[in-house]
């Protein structure tokens, strides 16, 4: 079970330059090797969204991924959130919202939020429900995670 | 007198847990990791019902890396865990640590592997040939309560481990050929609690001290804490249960689990640190379910529409085993006890059956016998304002406990008092406009449901009947140290409500000083004596009442002492923002000069002035704090594809004092989602094989952010309890009040086809084959 595969990839920004088991998740990778535990792993077969990463500016399932798949591209994780103004205000608008209760697939939604923050289409509040509704929360019935989407998302304009 | 301020509780103060829970710096049990840490993964039952023939761990235990591979016969020191109770008629079922011959449902642990990483040790388990003997499975209700042959537990000769009957009023007094009778079997399917967290348990061994210390995404480190005594050995001074940033709970992380005990177990064995992490496959089969009852009931009620008589059969599914430590008695028992609901009937009878089957103990889930029970009652009364034809908010408001009428002690023995049944009910049908819209057309419905519940109750009253467990306590430690820090240490053990802000806003107004300025420790029982935990809406009004005492005696004694220092009288001396002060004057003491002057001046003050800045104090509300909400709810259904459509969602509430509004409304939203989820969504489906037909999220669905609609929520703040902060419990009021008030949507919605609506979840699948069978009929 020792197949290992070399892997060059930049996570939050750092490049890596290592060896990982072919079978290793990418989720695993993120959090086992890397120590990056803000990406949770809730289903393990692409369904919950709280393992929702950025790779190459598009969300991704982690848990759907091997690590190797992350080969020569540009991941985002949710510890790159704070330090960015714009991400930064998307942890604001969750707060000020009540965005979140226990926390664990928070990560998910807010990576989704941002990607529809960087898309250049404007959408309508049925439209970021539909964008959300892949990612699944069990503690805040979703209403304040739609209501903090639509003010991050209010300077594009909502349809 | 200094006149009570409220700067804090009341007020949308934002939530402390945020930016660590945001920012990715949260930490869940599986983040956890220790040098020289193993991992374990289980072989589980695939069948569920039958006995072990033999087990080979030759293969696995060749492959590399593996560290151990434990079996029954490794463990059996550790004695069955067994649920007691000092209800009558009560069997306690014998659970072991692992399989010992008999398999009882599908998942149970046989054998646990200890490898160098979770890969390797699920590459053992593949590993591992064993042979088993199937037994018929035990899986339907009803045959398994006449059952005489097929038992779960062969040695009780019997699948009912439990049964009592509630009965008041006697119907023979009564002319029944005057009555009206609405007569149905309900049906609530069985849930899973489903935190987004799968359970897990990290252990780590402090060789030099030889403490463990067990992470646990528990919602109760006091219980387990108390059972590893009882069930290791290991006593208390010698394990901390900390239960770190907790993923959810909705009382699926509130009972002892083997696992728990396990990597315990193997840490102090090996001594090395354990690590176990359900996966989600692991935790749909093995984490306690929710609710599954077959309901007979029968509502009389006379033409004038006043109801006579309530009776009922309660058939309850517990699973295999009577679940540590709430037993069997909890959720069944509490379908009979709150099924009258809010409303005046003098006649009440009900037997409750809890029936062990081959699937997975049930345990506490948001709610507990209360969805089921507000589903029967409420669905009954709207049946009977059809039968006799008058709106079925006026049969409500005919039979509904008035404020004079309390307090007012119902059929099961349960005592509403100050609760505002009318009052919501009114509320809500104001919020919804309901008048205007109660007129339905085809395919469109409203449905209304009102419920009693109990919470935040104190040590006169068992969280489950004749459990012998002490839930009605909390004890909270308030520290002010050296550097004029402040502290305040409870039992709960906080997963999501955001406690930790909420009790420093109760801390915050009595002892004068900002929120941010606390810290709020929980979930870790080597900070305190005794604590269970977070659950059965009990947190804010218990650990908020022992919040509010400890508060008050460190204020009082700090004034004592700011007294002496300041040479003022203590009347005169008000403690607001962190600072001592002198009213009009500008004499004044900040936190950390008084304690420089406590701790580190030997001079200043008198030696008994000196004690340090511990106190202590505990809290028990003897009774509970009654409380209602009232649902209501529009539908519309596509008659295409049957899928139901919530459109509009309000609910009047009574929680008491509220602490922080913005939370007590996430409690409310969260828990109509999951109420929407038990009538419209989930089920945990266990075929005549014993099969589970729901064991991914692709087919046991919840509730996403297409199916909850925006919540119109009103709060009553005029029915106080007697408690000491004036709190009611509201984080499982969401869950009660939806299933009825959906259910009575849908039955509306259908009436143009006499359909009436009595088993939830209502899926498409199931509205498809009651319109079909009715157009063949």
């Amino acid at each position: 079970m020792s197949n290992e595969i070399q892997l060059k990839t930049t996570i939050n920004g750092i490049e890596y330059d290592l060896t990982v088991p072919a079978r290793l998740l990418a989720s695993d990778f993120l959090r086992d090797n890397l120590n990056l535990t803000g990406t949770h792993v809730g289903c393990e077969h692409g369904i919950c969204g709280s393992c929702t990463i950025k790779i190459d500016g598009l969300t991704a399932r982690s848990c759907l991924k091997f690590a190797v798949q992350l080969d020569g591209k540009k991941v985002e994780t949710v510890e790159s959130f704070k330090e960015k103004p714009e991400t930064r205000n998307i942890l604001e608008k969750f707060k000020a919202h009540h965005s979140l209760q226990c926390g664990f697939c928070t990560p998910g939604f807010l990576m989704i939020i941002d990607e529809l923050l960087k898309s250049k289409i404007k959408f309508s509040e049925n439209e970021i429900r539909e964008a959300l509704s892949g990612n699944l929360c069990r503690c805040t019935g979703y209403e304040n995670i739609i209501k903090a989407a639509k003010e991050i998302l209010a300077h594009k304009g909502i349809k | 007198m200094i006149k009570s301020k409220t700067k804090y509780v009341g007020k949308n103060v934002l939530r402390f847990e945020d930016e660590r829970l945001l920012n990715g710096n949260g930490q869940y049990t599986a983040d956890i990791n220790f040098p020289g840490m193993y991992h374990v993964a289980f072989l589980r039952s695939e069948i569920s019902h039958g006995e072990i023939i033999s087990i080979d761990l030759e293969e696995a235990k060749k492959l590399e890396n593996v560290y151990g591979i434990f079996l029954y016969d490794d463990l059996k020191h550790i004695s069955p865990i067994i649920s007691k109770s000092n209800m009558k008629k009560y069997l306690p079922t014998k659970q072991h640590i692992l399989c010992k011959k008999r398999i009882r449902y599908l998942g149970e642990p046989i054998a646990v592997v200890v490898a160098k990483n979770r890969y390797i040790a699920e590459d053992a388990i593949s590993l591992i040939n064993i042979e088993l003997k199937e037994l018929e499975p035990i899986i339907d209700t009803i045959n398994a309560s006449n059952e005489t042959k097929n038992f779960v537990h062969p040695s009780l000769k019997t699948n009912v481990i439990l049964e009592r009957t509630f009965s008041q009023g006697d119907i023979k007094d009564v002319n029944l050929n005057e009555l009206i009778s609405i007569k149905k079997i309900f049906k609530m399917g069985r849930k899973t609690p489903l935190a987004m967290e799968p359970r897990s348990y990290v252990c780590d061994i402090n060789k030099r001290t030889n403490e463990l210390t067990l992470y646990s995404s528990t919602q109760v480190p006091g219980i387990i804490k108390d059972a590893i005594m009882t069930y290791l050995g290991i006593n208390g001074n010698q394990i901390t249960v900390i239960a770190p940033d907790v993923g959810g709970g909705f009382g699926g992380k509130a009972s002892l689990y083997m696992e728990e005990l396990i990597v315990v177990a193997i840490a102090n064995k090996l001594q090395t640190p354990i690590k176990w992490v359900s996966d989600r496959y692991e935790d749909l089969l093995t984490t306690s379910q929710g609710f599954e009852e077959i309901i007979e009931a029968e509502l009389l009620l006379n033409e004038k529409g006043n109801f006579i008589s309530l009776n009922s059969n309660v058939y309850g599914d517990i699973g295999a085993y009577s679940i540590y430590p709430w037993t069997a008695a909890l959720e069944p028992m509490q379908v009979a006890g709150f099924l009258q609901g809010p409303y005046k009937i003098k006649n009440f009878y009900s037997n409750v059956k809890c029936i062990t089957s081959n699937k997975p103990p049930t345990g506490p889930y948001r709610g507990v016998g209360r969805p089921a029970a507000v589903f029967v009652i409420e669905s009954l009364v709207d049946m009977a304002a059809r039968k006799i034809n008058m709106d079925p908010s006026q049969l409500r408001l005919k039979n509904i406990i008035r404020k004079n009428d309390q307090p007012f002690k119902i059929g099961s023995g349960i005592v509403w008092d100050k609760v505002g049944f009318e009052e919501c009910l009114k509320k809500a049908l104001s919020l919804i406009n309901y008048d205007k819209i109660k007129h339905t057309k085809k395919w469109e419905g409203i449905g209304i449901a009102t419920y009693g519940e109990l919470t935040g109750i104190g040590s006169k009253i068992s969280v489950a009947p004749g459990m012998p467990l002490n839930t009605g306590s909390e004890t909270s430690i308030l520290e002010i140290d050296s550097t004029g820090s402040i502290s305040a240490t409870f039992g709960i053990a906080s997963h999501g409500q955001g406690l930790e802000t909420s009790l420093s806003q109760v801390v915050g107004d009595n002892l004068g000083v900002t929120p941010n300025s606390i810290k709020i420790k929980q979930g870790n029982t080597s900070l305190i004596t005794h604590g269970t935990g977070t659950y059965a809406s009990r947190s804010a009004a218990l650990a908020g009442g022992a919040a509010i005492k400890v508060s008050k005696k460190a204020r009082n004694h700090i004034l004592n002492v700011a007294s002496f220092i300041l040479n003022v009288p203590k009347t005169e001396i008000d403690i607001e923002d962190n600072l001592i002060t002198q009213k009009n004057s500008n004499k004044k003491l900040s936190f950390p000069e008084l304690s420089r002057i406590i701790y580190s001046d030997m001079q200043t003050l008198p030696i008994k002035l000196r004690k340090p800045l511990i106190f202590v104090e505990s809290y028990d509300p003897i009774f509970g704090a009654s409380t209602t909400a009232t649902h209501i709810a529009t539908i519309k259904i596509n008659p295409e594809t049957f899928k139901i459509k919530i459109k509009n969602y309000v609910v009047a509430e009574d929680c008491g004092k509220v602490i922080n509004p913005m939370i007590v409304d996430g409690q409310v939203q969260g828990g109509v989602a999951q109420g929407i989820g038990a009538a419209l969504f989930e089920e945990m489906k266990y075929n005549e094989n014993g099969q589970l037909e729901t064991a991914t999220l692709a087919d046991y669905l919840i509730p996403n952010s297409l199916d909850v609609p925006e919540i119109s929520i009103s709060h009553l703040e005029n029915f106080l309890p007697n408690n000491i902060g004036k709190f009611k419990g509201m984080g499982e009021g969401g869950t009660i009040g939806a299933t009825g008030a959906i259910a009575n949507a849908v039955s509306d919605a259908l009436k143009h086809l006499n359909i009436e609506i009595t088993e939830l979840p209502i899926t498409p699948n199931k509205l498809y084959n009651l319109i079909s069978n009715k157009d063949k009929k």
